[in-house]
């Protein structure tokens, strides 16, 4: 399913559409998370991005206000790179994925109960603080950010 | 050994079949006579006499609006697009009915030998389902607003959803204030601890204030009601509905507006705690405390939803940058300063009052 609504996202004609497609798309995942037993992180998958992000990419596209005939055409030879270039990404994917599927089939197993949220805080607290205490800084940084240019 | 287990699990499916279908039909009904008991609030408060024709006091009047709006002419409009405008009224629906789920209505029924939780799903992270649910509500607007292909609704719409998603913040920093004295995000657990001690209001006053208000944004109630607002935008997102669609947009506002009632009493007064008595000591009624207590709880709704109306009929519509100053300059930061204070103090206790 969340293949299938990946591949709609992108030959739907309707940018909307496609909006749509990739909210199910996330839907689809935050499935997946919950089914490996990461409630947390499919229920944050959920209301960061279905929830919040995905309704301001909505916003920007019906203000926008495009449409299959305003739709600038694309060069012949541009079509034919983004082809070349998406089969070269392919070929890199099955290759890494090819060498990784054994490991990541048996970490799963073993930490079965990673993703529930006590342990998942645990972990991050403990082991991982740095790390996310830098991330957190991060993000403090780019909200700054965000209000020096919402200023101008 | 097999089919034992199979058995069971027919059991259970039978269990919250019966709980989902029980816990739907009272929203639905809950929210029919919402709207009665909104035009006799308003109608008191505006002193009038309110509807009275059908049946006695008016106690028809739910039936006689939805008979109404069944059998109106469904007119979809030829620009809009028309599965899109079909799914808005059916999202709206969807997203009110499913927090229901996470809900603890009551304690553990005892139906013929078998513990009945009055839970759906107890699951271990309630809380965070019902954001994440909150947050899909505004699908249902965004989608309607946008496929009925008119500008006066795409600005209701855009409205709306900035408004939920503003909101949403100083709700979920409230809430965090709250779970760091819990301790925990199972909505069972919340109110098992307030089963035999105070209630959380009394530990949170401001989260619970911030709560309030933020839930009178999300459900697009009058102070806050500016997808609405028919002096600048006609009618509000739902322009180019008609019949039972545009019902079903009104009595989604309806069944949230019940739904945030029943989570704030459950988060902070207490769920189904019968108040002023220690449940414990009437244990000795069995099924029967387990139904005193889910009155309890109702009548704790009924409260809010009162609180909802005279609200709504009391206070005059706020303009859109007040709206938003207030929810990003004055909820956030307080529900921030809320947060840190409850964080020292939680600390500090740990410690054993130690600096």
């Amino acid at each position: 399913m969340a293949l299938g609504s990946a591949i709609m996202v992108v030959i739907s004609r309707n940018p909307v559409h496609s909006v749509l497609w990739l909210i199910i798309t996330f839907f689809a995942i935050s499935g997946h998370y919950i089914l490996m037993n990461a409630q947390f992180l499919g229920i944050v998958n959920l209301i960061v991005y279905a929830g919040a992000i995905m309704v301001l990419f909505l916003f920007v596209i019906m203000l926008m206000n495009l449409n299959a005939e305003t739709e600038p055409q694309k060069n012949k030879w541009l079509k034919l790179a983004g082809v070349v270039a998406g089969g070269c990404l392919l070929l890199v994917l099955v290759a890494a994925l090819k060498q990784a599927e054994v490991k990541g089939k048996v970490a799963m197993l073993e930490t079965g109960d990673i993703g529930l949220i006590r342990n998942l805080g645990k972990a991050l607290f403990t082991d991982f603080v740095v790390p996310f205490e830098i991330s957190s800084i991060l993000f403090l940084s780019a909200m700054v950010g965000a209000v020096v240019i919402g200023k101008k | 050994m097999h089919s034992a287990l199979l058995a069971i699990d027919l059991f259970l499916v039978i269990e919250k079949l019966v709980l989902i279908v029980g816990i739907v039909s009272i929203s639905l009904v809950i929210a029919m006579y919402e709207t009665y008991a909104e035009r006799k609030v308003a109608a008191f408060i505006q002193d009038r006499r309110g509807p009275n024709r059908a049946g006695p006091f008016g106690i028809l009047q739910p039936l006689a609006d939805g008979l109404k709006l069944f059998m109106k002419e469904e007119i979809i409009p030829n620009t809009s697009n028309r599965f899109l405008f079909i799914l808005g009224p059916c999202l709206a629906m969807l997203a009110a009915m499913m927090t229901s789920a996470v809900i603890p209505w009551g304690g553990t029924l005892n139906v013929f030998g078998r513990e009945v939780n009055l839970q759906i799903a107890d699951i271990n992270i309630g809380i965070l389902y019902v954001f994440g649910v909150v947050s899909m509500g505004v699908y249902g607007i965004m989608i309607g607003g946008w496929a009925s292909n008119n500008k006066f609704s795409l600005m209701a719409a855009l409205r709306g959803a900035s408004q939920v998603i503003s909101y949403e913040l100083p709700m979920g920093l409230s809430l965090i204030a709250l779970l760091m004295l819990t301790g925990s995000l199972k909505m069972s657990e919340i109110v098992g601890q307030q089963l035999d001690s105070w209630y959380n209001v009394l530990y949170q006053p401001l989260g619970f204030f911030i709560f309030l208000v933020c839930a009178f944004a999300e459900c697009n109630r009058t102070p806050f009601d500016l997808p609405e607002a028919e002096n600048e935008l006609n009618f509000g997102y739902h322009q180019e509905y008609s019949s039972m669609k545009l019902g079903f947009y009104l009595f989604a506002e309806y069944i949230n507006m019940f739904i945030s009632s029943v989570v704030m009493v459950t988060l902070f007064w207490g769920g189904y705690d019968i108040p002023f008595i220690n449940d414990t000591s009437l244990s000795g009624m069995g099924n029967w405390l387990v139904l005193l207590q889910g009155l309890s709880l109702f009548i704790k709704v009924a409260i809010f939803i009162f609180v909802f109306m005279w609200v709504r009929w009391t206070i005059p519509r706020f303009r859109y940058d007040q709206l938003m100053n207030l929810g990003w300059k004055g909820l956030i930061p307080l529900s921030l300063v809320n947060m840190v204070v409850t964080a020292a103090i939680v600390l500090l206790k740990a410690n054993g009052w130690k600096f």
